[in-house]
């Protein structure tokens, strides 16, 4: 039981993690109509910057803060220059075209930084365990996490439900060309909007580098997980993002930790051995055929489309 | 996806003389010709290249059947390759080695696969079927990893190639490169017959306006669908050939990036052309190669150019010949 306690909170921070990236893509394609590939591209240098950043200053925190400011930049001139002229192409030419920028920063990455992966290690005080439940210890850093994330996904709700910026997103999404005829200016808010996707992607990258290694194309499996909770959620859904995402988490962290035990009740240890972990990463795939089946547009498709 | 008529997208006959004819022609002359070079000169490498060319270009005509004459982007194309690859890997290990016996149970495990994956997939339309075809290879790909019998993660080697008892001996690399090159011609026969009858004017039909098409009475998703399963069985037998060459299999053939490579090989070459996705299939396999030898950071010239092609080409290297630029 307290195991299961323990996976069901790492299963939560992976949806929370899972989030930040869900909602950068689902906020892109939402708005400018952009699949985006390379959104894995700005986990994956999120985290780089990050362990640069830990190594000159030697603090995590402001090596966060100096990643999310880098990659926020960073996102902003990637728009300007090779997302822009993308939009009014066609969603294949937005697949080639994102492709290419996959290529792109993963080779810049082994130029800049080397072929070997890279560490971000904590600050002491995070590497203990706290006692959540009479008996229960967690990792304080993966509460951490669990805990920034949620002020993050916080943070989004209030940026788009109650701020200025926030309406002219929700306008932008529901109907492009009235924002730019009212005297808006749209090319302004899609690099933003693309800035900002680029930060939470990069804070999604920082919390989870030191737990994984930063290395080249950690991004590219997390944002296949990405899409499916957008799939699961429907597309250009921030809140159907927000539960898909942690559906997807618990679904792949419990999975994993006990189906192979599960299996083994009813199969021999050795196939529930081979078995249980394929079955477990095909699992989220299987939900997500399921929900499409009975509803094709995702559990929240957005309103407008 | 859009609903308006891409003039790209229309078939026509390609019987005047172009410079897109004469550079397939060329291309096809230069393709037919290269064992002769490779016996010549004695470079084999050349001729291994160019086998894996062939293959991966029968892949991507298959992919153009549904991408270019559909409108169905599907971003899984490679677990195909894989389940091909696969069928005859698993064959040859449990000690079945006829290719009698593992080339068609690569092509009915591929349309198996693709039947299920488009009944469903099919559901949905545009950006959620990119992904969901995505998702779906993403499954194939850790099932593959999961066969710890065959090698999980690292891979099967294949000791023996397919045997065709004495009829065609695939350890002769010119005879599997023509094979491969015979296959590739039929199989661009079989897609022109296709897109051509009854059937490819409601396929393409769908694609440019699905709703029209529903209204005169066409069950359109059943359309699309027997074109998706076309495509998967013609990539199944893509990746038994596949196998056969490289005498190995691992997870990694169906990579998502493998297929992304498919659909960059046919969006290059200009999608909807019959040899499109040939002309394609060569100059990513040559720009890859070639730009490899250049530098030791050949992607970082390779994702830019992929990029430009997005932005700024209409219709591929094959629009390009045509002097059709985008915009």
């Amino acid at each position: 039981m307290l195991y299961f306690i323990e996976q069901c909170l790492n299963g939560v921070q992976l949806g929370m993690l899972l989030f930040l990236l869900a909602a950068g893509l689902t906020l892109v394609f939402g708005i400018m109509d952009l699949v985006n590939l390379a959104h894995g591209s700005l986990y994956m240098l999120g985290a780089y910057f990050a362990a640069t950043f830990a190594v000159l200053t030697g603090s995590f925190v402001i090596a966060l803060i100096g990643a999310l400011l880098a990659s926020l930049i960073a996102g902003m001139v990637l728009e300007v220059i090779a997302i822009r002229p993308l939009y009014r192409r066609d969603h294949l030419d937005h697949v080639l075209g994102t492709f290419g920028l996959i290529l792109f920063f993963n080779e810049l990455v082994r130029l800049v930084w080397g072929p070997e992966g890279r560490t971000l290690s904590l600050p002491p005080e995070m590497l203990t365990a706290v006692q959540i439940l009479p008996g229960v210890y967690y990792p304080i850093y993966r509460l951490v996490i669990i805990l920034a994330t949620l002020a993050v996904a916080a943070g989004l709700y209030v940026v788009v439900m109650r701020t200025r910026l926030g309406m002219l997103i929700r306008a932008g999404a529901s109907n492009r060309e009235m924002v730019g005829a009212l005297g808006i200016n749209i090319k302004l808010l899609y690099t933003l909007v693309f800035g900002l996707g680029a930060a939470l992607a990069a804070f999604a990258g920082v919390m989870q580098a030191p737990i994984l290694t930063v290395q080249i194309g950690m991004g590219e499996n997390i944002l296949i997980l990405a899409f499916v909770v957008i799939i699961i959620g429907g597309i250009g859904s921030i809140r159907g993002a927000f539960v898909a995402a942690l559906i997807v988490g618990l679904i792949d962290t419990v999975g994993r930790a006990f189906l192979p035990d599960l299996l083994r009740h009813v199969l021999s240890t050795n196939a529930a051995q081979t078995l249980g972990p394929s079955l477990s990463s095909m699992s989220i795939y299987m939900l997500m055929a399921a929900i499409l089946v009975f509803r094709p547009e995702g559990l929240f498709p957005a309103a407008s489309r | 996806m859009t609903a308006s008529l891409d003039p790209t997208l229309v078939a026509r006959p390609s019987l005047a003389f172009t410079p897109r004819t004469a550079f397939t022609a060329a291309l096809l002359v230069i393709l037919a010709l290269f064992p002769l070079y490779s016996l010549v000169t004695g470079n084999t490498f050349v001729l291994t290249l160019f086998t894996r060319v062939l293959i991966l270009a029968i892949g991507a005509v298959s992919l153009n059947l549904i991408m270019g004459y559909g409108g169905m982007v599907s971003f899984g194309h490679a677990a195909y390759l894989g389940i091909g690859g696969y069928a005859v890997g698993i064959l040859a290990k449990e000690g079945i080695g006829s290719g009698f016996v593992q080339w068609p149970v690569a092509v009915a495990a591929s349309a198996l696969y693709a039947l299920v994956v488009g009944a469903l997939s099919l559901r949905t339309r545009g950006v959620y079927f990119i992904m969901i075809t995505l998702a779906f290879a993403q499954m194939i790909y850790y099932v593959a990893i999961g066969l710890d019998r065959y090698g999980g993660d690292d891979g099967l080697t294949i000791y023996k190639r397919s045997d065709f008892a004495g009829l065609i001996d695939l350890n002769n690399k010119t005879l599997f490169y023509y094979l491969c090159f015979a296959i590739l011609l039929a199989s661009i026969y079989l897609i022109s017959r296709l897109v051509n009858s009854r059937f490819g004017l409601a396929i393409r039909g769908t694609r440019s306006n699905e709703r029209r098409m529903r209204a005169i009475g066409f069950p359109t998703v059943r359309y699309k669908l027997a074109a998706f399963v076309i495509a998967g069985a013609l990539c199944g037998l893509a990746g038994a050939l596949l196998a056969n060459h490289t005498n190995f299999i691992s997870p990694a053939l169906m990579h998502w990036t493998r297929s992304g490579d498919l659909i960059v090989m046919v969006v290059l070459g200009g999608l909807g052309s019959l040899f499109g996705p040939v002309i394609g299939a060569v100059t990513f396999l040559l720009l890859q190669e070639g730009l490899s030898r250049f530098t030791e950071y050949p992607d970082l010239i390779l994702g830019p150019i992929l990029l430009l092609v997005a932005i700024y080409v209409h219709g591929g290297i094959g629009g390009l010949l045509e002097g059709r630029r985008g915009g």
